[in-house]
């Protein structure tokens, strides 16, 4: 797999662009010690998750061992070896969004979009998480939608939410 | 600095420790408590991932990991309380909850530190049911061994081992809480990593989570079928380990018995490895001496080990023209068998089954790579033999673990067989072949014949101390008539690491390296008798000297058998016949 991955990089500009940009953050790094989970993070920020391709890649450029980049990969929920969609849906479930009825837009969210926890849906658009806190008790139930908190959510008011984004 | 002693209670009773010992430590060889563990190795793996070696401090709230646990002056620890037993109990249940109870059938069920944990702690049901829905899959990928995630206790030793005393990491834990399993690299198994089948994983393996790659039904098999000569070879650290799995003291030497045990299972033909050994010190040792007399590249590094090639293919592909073009001794041997031991005894080599006993993992993965196919080649003109009639040199490897299963599944009373003696001609060997068995041993045996050679003076002295013993890397100069030879001898490829990084560099000070993959040489072999004796490798290293000693002939080069085919059948040392068969080439295998 990471034999040919010059060669598909020649042929593919935009997967080389994002390399490249890979590149650039690896070098300012790569000296310091625990590098590891920085560049993943910034990997998964330029590729939108973290193909097989760039554990290779990262494994051999921070000359870390491969298994050891495959375990802080599996072991941190953040980081994703699927695709993700162009919108992420995390909808919190702990204590206090949980009482306050977090469970039923949770269920709203999952039937609407025809999908699980963890899952992406087939148009791309959304991927669902569920979290446990994300230290916004007083506005529970929360649902997070990229970067934007959304307080005292009920099942109806999320689906309208979630036609905004597109 | 005088280490500070400090005063602990233990059990009620006082006893005065370094400062910076264990509780662990304190415990077993001060107060010659046994506190018990299951994830703990000392020196290799000591992360407390088990809790079973809980104790009570007084003072302490919570029970605490004897083997993290540090004493302070004035401890009072209580190794035996109730509340101790409890939690150790608990701590095994839990650990049984979703084991697969199948101790019966278990390849480790004689010799499993988790049932034997359950049973010295008392534990008699499991109360907790199991949490894990499905079965995970075994990793079947691997040519040597064999993984069941479902037997694994997570106790990390496997990941330790192979991390920190072989450099190799092909392992690790991946995933988080209850559904972290031990794997490879996107899961992929260890046919597919880095993995150099060395099995050190298996000997510090606690359960049946990794076995060796069984080839037991395919040697039971060829014995029925009276229409295949069937021939084994067995390698020099077999002999000084078998006599562990039949309850002989550790580092018996029960040459003789393996000998008649093999013939009793119906073995038409029983040769020696150490054959080929000594073969091997012709070609290897003459290829050293060419290479330093017409400016070769040096160092020469050996190439006997077949777990120790493929880190060198793996890690550093760039330098393998300093490792010896010479197969291995197993191979030698297949190759020979099949070749001028099948033209001489006017055997069709097609009928010829050979099995070898191997202290090794590893060797199963040899004996299956494509070039390994030498007799065929050189048969298949004068029989004209299609491609898909191919055959390997070597056909079935045995671990020295696999052989004794063998044994006793026939109902052979090992330790009371007489002595017998191999087959002639290809169980003819020296005391140089037989020291391959231990790490120094192949340098031993090189610098005998290589002296002699060389300065056509006899030694004074066959023992070069300078090279034995089982630390990690040795260096010696060599005086060889006036000529200084610097060598080398790494065992465990923690420590080939760090001599491969000079030859890397070009920085190698020395013109003769010896790498052995297992920690000790093959006689801690990744197929050898699983030991709870710590001082197992240096018993065995003792034996296998003593069988040196007492060998009539101790030099590879004067081993008659050795002179005849070179005289009938090979010519000279490195010819090209000799080149032909008994040499091999090596593949970069860092993207793999």
């Amino acid at each position: 797999m990471s034999m040919n991955l010059e060669d598909r990089l020649n042929e593919n500009p935009e997967l080389k662009k994002q390399f490249d940009e890979l590149d650039v953050y690896i070098d300012e790094k790569a000296s310091q010690q625990g590098s590891l989970i920085n560049v993943m993070h910034r990997a998964q920020e330029i590729f939108g998750y973290l193909p097989d391709d760039v554990l290779y890649y990262v494994a051999k450029r921070l000359n870390v061992p491969r298994s050891t980049v495959y375990g802080v990969v599996t072991f941190y929920h953040f980081f994703s070896r699927v695709p993700k969609g162009r919108h992420t849906v995390s909808v919190c479930l702990g204590t206090a969004c949980y009482v306050r009825g977090g469970s039923t837009v949770y269920d709203r969210v999952m039937k609407t979009l025809g999908i699980k926890a963890g899952e992406t849906s087939q148009d791309r658009r959304f991927t669902l998480d569920l979290v446990r806190c994300v230290g916004a008790c007083g506005l529970a139930p929360v649902v997070v939608i990229d970067k934007d908190t959304y307080g005292r959510m009920t099942p109806d008011k999320v689906v309208t939410l979630l036609n905004k984004y597109a | 600095m005088e280490t500070r002693m400090l005063n602990v209670k233990i059990n009620g009773r006082d006893y005065q420790v370094p400062d910076g010992t264990t509780i662990l430590r304190a415990a077993r060889e001060y107060a010659k408590i046994d506190v018990p563990t299951l994830c703990y190795l000392e020196g290799i793996s000591e992360e407390g991932a088990c809790a079973i070696c809980v104790v009570e401090i007084k003072g302490a709230r919570n029970l605490q990991r004897a083997c993290l646990t540090k004493v302070s002056e004035g401890m009072e620890v209580w190794t035996n309380t109730s509340r101790v037993r409890e939690a150790r109990k608990l701590n095994v249940e839990l650990l049984l909850a979703n084991h697969p109870k199948d101790c019966l059938t278990c390849e480790r069920s004689q010799n499993c530190d988790l049932r034997e944990l359950a049973s010295e702690l008392g534990v008699r049901e499991v109360e907790f049911p199991r949490t894990r829905t499905e079965w995970l899959p075994v990793d079947n990928t691997s040519l040597s061994l064999v993984r069941d995630p479902n037997k694994c206790v997570l106790c990390r030793r496997c990941v330790n081992v192979c991390a920190k005393v072989q450099s190799v990491y092909a392992i690790d834990i991946m995933g988080r809480g209850s559904n972290s399993t031990v794997s490879t690299f996107l899961d992929e198994g260890l046919g597919n990593v880095e993995c150099v089948n060395c099995g050190q994983c298996l000997l510090v393996c606690p359960t049946g989570a990794i076995t060796e790659r069984s080839e037991i039904p395919d040697v039971w098999k060829a014995l029925g079928d009276p229409d295949k000569v069937v021939v084994v070879e067995t390698a020099p650290a077999v002999r000084v380990a078998i006599g562990e799995e039949f309850g002989m003291p550790d580092g018996t030497q029960a040459t003789g018995k393996m000998a008649a045990a093999l013939r009793s299972l119906g073995f038409d033909e029983v040769f020696d490895t150490d054959f080929s050994a000594d073969l091997t010190i012709m070609e290897e040792g003459f290829e050293l001496i060419g290479r330093i007399k017409n400016g070769g590249v040096l160092p020469l590094i050996t190439s006997c080990s077949p777990g120790w090639v493929k880190f060198a293919e793996t890690f550093f592909p760039k330098v393998l023209d300093h490792v010896s073009t010479c197969k291995s001794p197993q191979q030698m041997f297949g190759t020979v068998t099949k070749t001028y031991w099948a033209e001489k005894m006017g055997i069709d080599p097609r009928k010829i089954v050979v099995v070898s006993v191997m202290p090794c993992t590893a060797k199963k993965f040899e004996k299956e790579r494509p070039e390994m196919k030498t007799a065929f080649h050189y048969w298949q003109e004068k029989l004209g033999l299609k491609d898909e009639e191919a055959f390997k040199d070597v056909d079935c490897v045995l671990t020295t673990r696999e052989a004794a299963k063998m044994i006793r599944e026939a109902g052979i009373d090992f330790a009371s067989l007489p002595d017998e003696d191999f087959d002639k001609p290809l169980g003819e060997s020296t005391g140089a072949g037989v020291i391959f068995g231990a790490t120094g041993g192949v340098m031993e045996a090189a610098l005998r014949t290589a002296y002699e050679v060389m300065t056509k003076k006899s030694l004074a002295k066959l023992d070069f101390e300078d090279v034995r013993g089982l630390e990690g890397i040795k260096s010696a100069d060599i005086d060889i008539d006036g000529t200084i030879l610097k060598v080398a001898v790494a065992n465990g490829l923690g420590n080939a690491r760090v001599l491969m990084e000079q030859v890397q560099k070009g920085e190698s000070p020395y013109h003769f390296i010896e790498i052995m993959c297992c920690p000790g040489g093959c006689l801690g072999g990744g197929g050898q008798p699983i030991s709870d004796n710590p001082d197992i490798k240096k018993k065995r290293a003792e034996a296998i000297y003593r069988e040196d000693a007492g060998k009539p002939i101790r030099k590879s080069h004067e081993n008659p058998e050795i002179k005849k085919i070179y005289k009938d059948f090979l010519g000279e040392p490195n010819s090209e016949k000799a080149h032909h068969l008994l040499h091999t080439e090596y593949c970069d295998r860092s993207c793999e």
